[in-house]
């Protein structure tokens, strides 16, 4: 049996009954096209989700004060005052491959200038912490090592803060009141966006955590430490050594619970797209069912289409096709359908989720792998649903076939 | 050569089924047909000789007894086997036509090449069904679609389809069963013309005067031969084309 005319056969056949084919097809198509889309608008929110975490910084190891109770990220952040900025100073000198250090101080406060006021945070951090967390500035300059010592009253504002109160002024060198201290604005840092947790990060002021203990926050002790490693392969020690050095210093026996919390940011961001993963999987799943409906839908058309052909394939089982001629014919013509609507479903499906990118500004993201992994998948659902109306009309008895009315 | 004998049936048999029950259609068939040959095989509904017919068309195997197509064994032979046989030594020619529908003439004489074992390009493909379809006086119509062509037409067409692999044997079970009197006569020409070139015609009827055109008749009964007589008085379909002048074609 030559494999060109059964194509060629296939294609004749799926032709005569156009109407039908196409409806056959659309089954597939709407299928392919919703696990396209809803697998395209899973992976856009996963990626932007990483994307996110990666904007805390590259390599960053995170310390909070306090212990969390529960395996959740936000539980217990710098719950109780246990980092002091010694046990700061001490990373530095003794856990090898740091490269930045940042003690953190975090308030939330009225600011004002002028006759505009705002309700904002401010972060207590070292002048390392802008390269910690990949943050460079818009304008002007950061605080430095000089101003930490001698906690001037300087800082550095983020976008949003520099919008509200300034709106188009340059507010570089203008005083901020922050609990009526005036501080000199050094500069306003580039914008970040939302965080995970969908906050707006540039809704913030940063000055030295030496100001911000003495002028603002109060109290001695660090809400978390910000450490960031020159090697990626050395996080995963320098989190060990952390604990251990931190251990020592706070004298906590062995067996005793951590009055501290370590994270990397490897573990925040596994734990972040966890959510967005489960979810991809369900909107796959959710369509995939609808596939797998497009492949019943090919089934029963194949059912009709051996029934309503039984003479043509009594007719050719008589000019000499064998069984598994009648059997191929049936599948490729299956196949077609199925092949050709997971194509279409593939641009539908891409299409789809630009749409969904620009109108409802939803990310999406469409990988290579997933258009291989749809169009496979529905080739298997025509060779899967096709062959049982196949076999069936390769074992009809050619007397009978050709005595069907 | 065994005599120039084509088709030698040995004491076939065929028991039919149907739950509890064995209903025998053909029971104890001996009968040899030469090379050349141009035989009507007749009787009643019943009789057993569309039973007879399928196992001679390799459609259906024997129930017990020997079928000898060219000298070849062919009564144990399984699906795929029969199907080659098909493929290569019949040519089926039926009642009803049985042409593929939305298929052009040319395409419906090319099918049994499809599944030949020996590949022909789509040229020669080509060239083949269009000679074929020439020889039965449908040049210039074989892009037609069966529903394009007349009843007489279409018998052409599946006519040449079964020619187009140069069969050992022509097989046609009632083919004028749907044809009018004067179409008859024009497709019994074609057999006739055909016979005399050399190929062997194994023809189903069970109307006497189109059994007449045949050189033998062999009349079935009850599952068994009744008669198998050389026909005396054989018509000459061509002589009568000329005499009847062609009023409605």
């Amino acid at each position: 049996m030559r494999i060109a005319p059964t194509f060629n056969v296939a294609y004749r056949a799926l032709r005569r009954n156009k109407m039908r084919s196409v409806l056959t097809a659309l089954g597939i198509i709407i299928g392919v096209g919703a696990v396209i889309a809803m697998v395209g608008i899973g992976n856009g929110a996963k990626a932007q989700v990483e994307s996110q975490i990666a904007s805390l910084g590259e390599n960053v190891i995170l310390i909070f004060s306090g212990s969390t109770t529960s395996s959740g990220i936000r539980t217990g952040w710098g719950g109780a005052g246990t980092l002091k900025i010694e046990d700061a100073e001490a990373i530095r000198r003794e856990v090898p491959d740091v490269i930045s250090v940042s003690e953190e101080v975090v308030s939330t406060t009225q600011v004002a200038a002028g006759n505009q006021n705002w309700f904002t945070r401010i972060y207590g951090e070292s002048a390392d912490y802008f390269d910690i967390r990949q943050w460079p500035l818009a304008d002007g300059a950061p605080f430095t090592a000089q101003d930490l010592r001698s906690a001037n009253k300087v800082c550095v504002i983020g976008h949003t803060t520099a919008t509200q109160i300034y709106g188009n002024e340059n507010p570089i060198g203008q005083i901020l009141r922050i609990k009526n201290v005036p501080f000199t604005i050094l500069g306003v840092l580039t914008p970040k966006g939302l965080s995970p947790q969908g906050v707006d990060q540039d809704d913030i002021v940063v000055m030295p955590y030496t100001s911000a203990m003495k002028r603002v926050v109060g109290g001695t002790t660090l809400r978390n430490i910000n450490v960031q490693i020159g090697d990626a392969r050395q996080v995963e020690a320098a989190q060990q050594q952390i604990i251990s050095l931190l251990r020592q210093r706070h004298n906590i026996r062995p067996g005793r619970d951590d009055d501290f919390t370590v994270r990397t940011q490897q573990e925040i961001a596994e734990a972040a797209t966890a959510t967005s993963r489960v979810m991809t999987v369900l909107l796959g799943a959710i369509a995939g069912v609808s596939l797998l409906v497009g492949g019943i839908g090919i089934m029963n058309i194949m059912l009709v289409s051996v029934t309503e052909r039984t003479r043509e394939i009594g007719v050719r089982m008589a000019v000499g096709a064998r069984g598994n001629d009648i059997l191929t014919q049936f599948l490729i013509e299956a196949v077609t359908l199925s092949s050709v609507g997971g194509v279409i479903g593939i641009i539908c499906g891409i299409a789809t989720s630009r749409i969904l990118s620009i109108y409802a500004n939803w990310p999406t993201l469409i990988s290579i792998s997933s258009i291989a992994i749809a169009f496979l998948f529905s080739a298997a659902v025509g060779v899967f649903f096709g062959f049982y109306p196949a076999r069936k009309a390769a074992a009809l008895d050619p007397i009978e076939a050709l005595r069907y009315e | 050569m065994n005599n120039g004998v084509l088709v030698r049936l040995v004491d076939v048999h065929k028991v039919y089924r149907t739950g509890e029950l064995e209903v025998p259609a053909v029971r104890g068939v001996s009968l040899e047909i030469k090379r050349g040959e141009f035989v009507a095989l007749m009787g009643a509904s019943g009789s057993g000789k569309s039973t007879l017919m399928n196992i001679l068309g390799c459609l259906d195997r024997p129930s017990s007894g020997r079928y000898f197509l060219d000298n070849a064994d062919v009564s144990g032979l399984d699906r795929d086997q029969l199907a080659e046989i098909r493929n290569r030594k019949l040519g089926f020619v039926f009642q009803s036509f049985n042409l593929l529908a939305r298929t052009s003439a040319r395409e419906n004489a090319e099918l049994p090449l499809v599944y030949s074992a020996n590949h022909l390009s789509h040229a020669q493909l080509r060239e083949k069904a269009d000679r074929v379809l020439a020889s039965v006086g449908l040049a210039g119509r074989e892009d037609h679609f069966p529903s394009q062509l007349s009843g007489g037409q279409q018998q052409r067409v599946a006519i040449a389809r079964a020619l187009i692999n140069d069969p050992e044997v022509l097989l046609a079970d009632e083919p004028t069963g749907n044809l009018d009197s004067r179409t008859s006569i024009e497709i019994m020409a074609i057999f006739q013309q055909l016979n005399e070139r050399g190929i062997t015609i194994i023809m189903v009827t069970h109307e006497t005067d189109i059994a007449a055109y045949a050189q033998r008749n062999v009349i079935m009964r009850d599952g068994l031969i009744l008669e198998d007589r050389l026909v005396s008085q054989r018509t000459n379909a061509a002589a009568q084309l000329r005499l009847t002048p062609a009023s409605t074609v």
